[in-house]
């Protein structure tokens, strides 16, 4: 193969990526512009928050639930040897509200309303649903996409925080309750070390991974291709780059936010 | 807007439309004449680029060349916002019937006014009516999509693309996946409905020569051009070699496989 062609080749691909980026990137501003032009369709938006949210809430509170207690199993364990037991609610409760809350809660969602969401939106692509959207006048980005884009970002702060209030109480039913820890310091502890700024730095988590989870798997099924492993293809893809990007963003948000 | 001059009374007529996909040429400068209240059906090969001229004809594809008059109307460089006003002019019935599977017959064939009307909750009721009878689906109004069999999607897709009374009908391949007397039923059905709505239709259809029963304009697409226009009697008397050998099953390019066809 020729020098020259090798670096047409390398053109034509570095080409390719860039204009599946802009694509990509396009594609979210395209979502978030139409969220807020009219007509609005307040309907589909609490449909979304209902997929996407509410049926998430058992999940969410289990895994808020079981990540409590580990914390508090934990957390007495390690922190018993240092005897400052005391400080146990205060752990748990920083870990999960700055970290553990929005970053597990996101990975849940993705893993189940996500993939829900690339299969529809792919199938929907394959049997030319969508194109069926556009040709009657309806914008198709408008209609699907935007409403959960709009119901991500709703969603996962709240869904974090039940997390985080779940995991607490999980955290306290098995460091006092189960292994002894004193029961007074651990909400006090909470009550005085606990800032404003914590919570916030949660929320702000919850925000961008609600964007970043219900932007990705929009993308990913909107684009399947139509063929028999595009959807499955779309949907695979779709959990595996949103769980990534949560916790590549985790990290830069925390050395943002810290 | 200039509605209608065209003297001929061609619907939409299409001029030297050019379109290419990577290094393949699909469209390479394809003109057709859409008469007014006629039928007119693009028959071909598989891969010869009928379903991306129909895609480019509702303005679901912009070509890279060549012109589309609808109505009189240049459409291929209008903005989003006025090509959906052209839209509005069309009912398009999908190859796979592209019925929303969450939705029961009626909200399907409903969406179009629900979305885009102002009509009350009666009169779309009213109207969802009539059309289902007129595509033989009275009483379906509950059944979800998955409960049918293809041919009734079909007819109720056909509904959906009726519903908002379209002056152009276009049909992608409406009888794929079925079976002969299902094939002659919907063709029968889209001419029923084609002279009761006084539609001008467009038709993509590899149903040779079944379709041509159904068809007042036959318009024969080979790589990419129409190499044959004119009315049924005019095509099967024209004697176009390719044209004979894809009614015999011999024409180049119609054992190509599947994933060969742009479609």
């Amino acid at each position: 193969m020729s020098i020259v062609s090798r670096i047409e080749r390398l053109g034509a691909r570095v080409i390719d990526g860039l204009t599946s980026l802009g694509g990509f990137v396009i594609f979210l501003a395209a979502s978030l512009l139409y969220s807020i032009q009219p007509p609005y369709k307040l309907r589909l938006l609490i449909r979304q928050m209902r997929n996407i949210g509410a049926e998430s809430f058992f999940l969410v509170g289990l895994i808020g639930l079981f990540t409590g207690m580990v914390l508090g199993l934990q957390g007495y364990n390690t922190l018993s040897r240092f005897g400052s037991e005391g400080a146990l609610g205060t752990v748990v409760a920083l870990v999960l509200v700055r970290e553990l809350g929005p970053v597990l809660a996101a990975l849940m969602v993705a893993a189940r309303a996500g993939s829900a969401m690339a299969a529809e939106l792919g199938s929907m692509q394959a049997t030319e649903q969508i194109d069926a959207l556009s040709v009657m006048a309806i914008n198709p980005v408008q209609y699907l996409v935007s409403p959960r884009v709009l119901a991500g970002i709703i969603s996962f702060p709240l869904l974090t925080a039940l997390f985080d209030v779940i995991g607490i109480w999980g955290g306290w039913a098995v460091g006092v309750g189960l292994m002894g820890a004193p029961n007074g310091p651990f909400f006090n502890g909470i009550a005085q070390n606990m800032s404003g700024h914590d919570i916030a730095i949660g929320v702000y988590k919850a925000l961008v991974f609600g964007l970043v989870v219900m932007w990705v798997c929009c993308y990913k099924g909107y684009h399947a291709q139509r063929m028999a492993t595009g959807v499955s293809r779309a949907t695979t893809e779709a959990v595996v780059l949103s769980s990534v990007l949560i916790l590549v963003w985790d990290y830069f948000l925390t050395s943002i936010l810290l | 807007m200039n509605q209608s001059s065209d003297s001929n009374g061609a619907a939409i007529s299409v001029r030297d439309l050019r379109r290419r996909f990577g290094r393949q040429q699909v469209l390479a400068g394809v003109n057709l004449e859409c008469p007014r209240g006629k039928i007119t059906t693009i028959v071909g090969p598989s891969g010869c680029g009928k379903t991306v001229l129909l895609k480019h004809l509702n303005l679901l594809l912009r070509p890279d060349s060549g012109a589309i008059v609808i109505d009189g109307v240049e459409v291929t460089a209008m903005r989003p916002r006025a090509q959906n006003q052209i839209r509005e002019k069309f009912g398009m019935l999908f190859q796979a019937g592209a019925l929303f599977d969450s939705m029961s017959v009626f909200d399907n064939v409903a969406f179009p006014l629900v979305e885009l009307t102002r009509l009350s909750r009666e009169e779309i009721a009213a109207r969802v009516e009539e059309t289902l009878k007129a595509v033989g689906l009275q009483g379906m109004e509950r059944k979800f999509p998955s409960e049918m069999s293809g041919g009734m999607q079909k007819r109720a897709a056909l509904a959906r693309a009726l519903i908002r009374r379209p002056q152009i009908l276009m049909l992608d391949e409406p009888t794929t996946g079925l079976d002969p007397t299902r094939t002659h039923q919907i063709h029968a059905l889209v001419r029923h409905t084609q002279q009761q709505f006084d539609l001008t239709a467009v038709m993509v259809s590899h149903d040779v020569p079944a379709v041509f029963e159904f068809s007042d304009h036959i318009a024969f697409m080979h790589e990419g051009k129409m190499a044959l226009n004119g009315t049924v009697a005019e095509v099967m008397a024209a004697n176009h070699e390719t044209f004979t050998e894809f009614l015999q099953g011999r024409a180049s390019g119609i054992d190509e496989p599947p994933a060969a066809a742009a479609s």
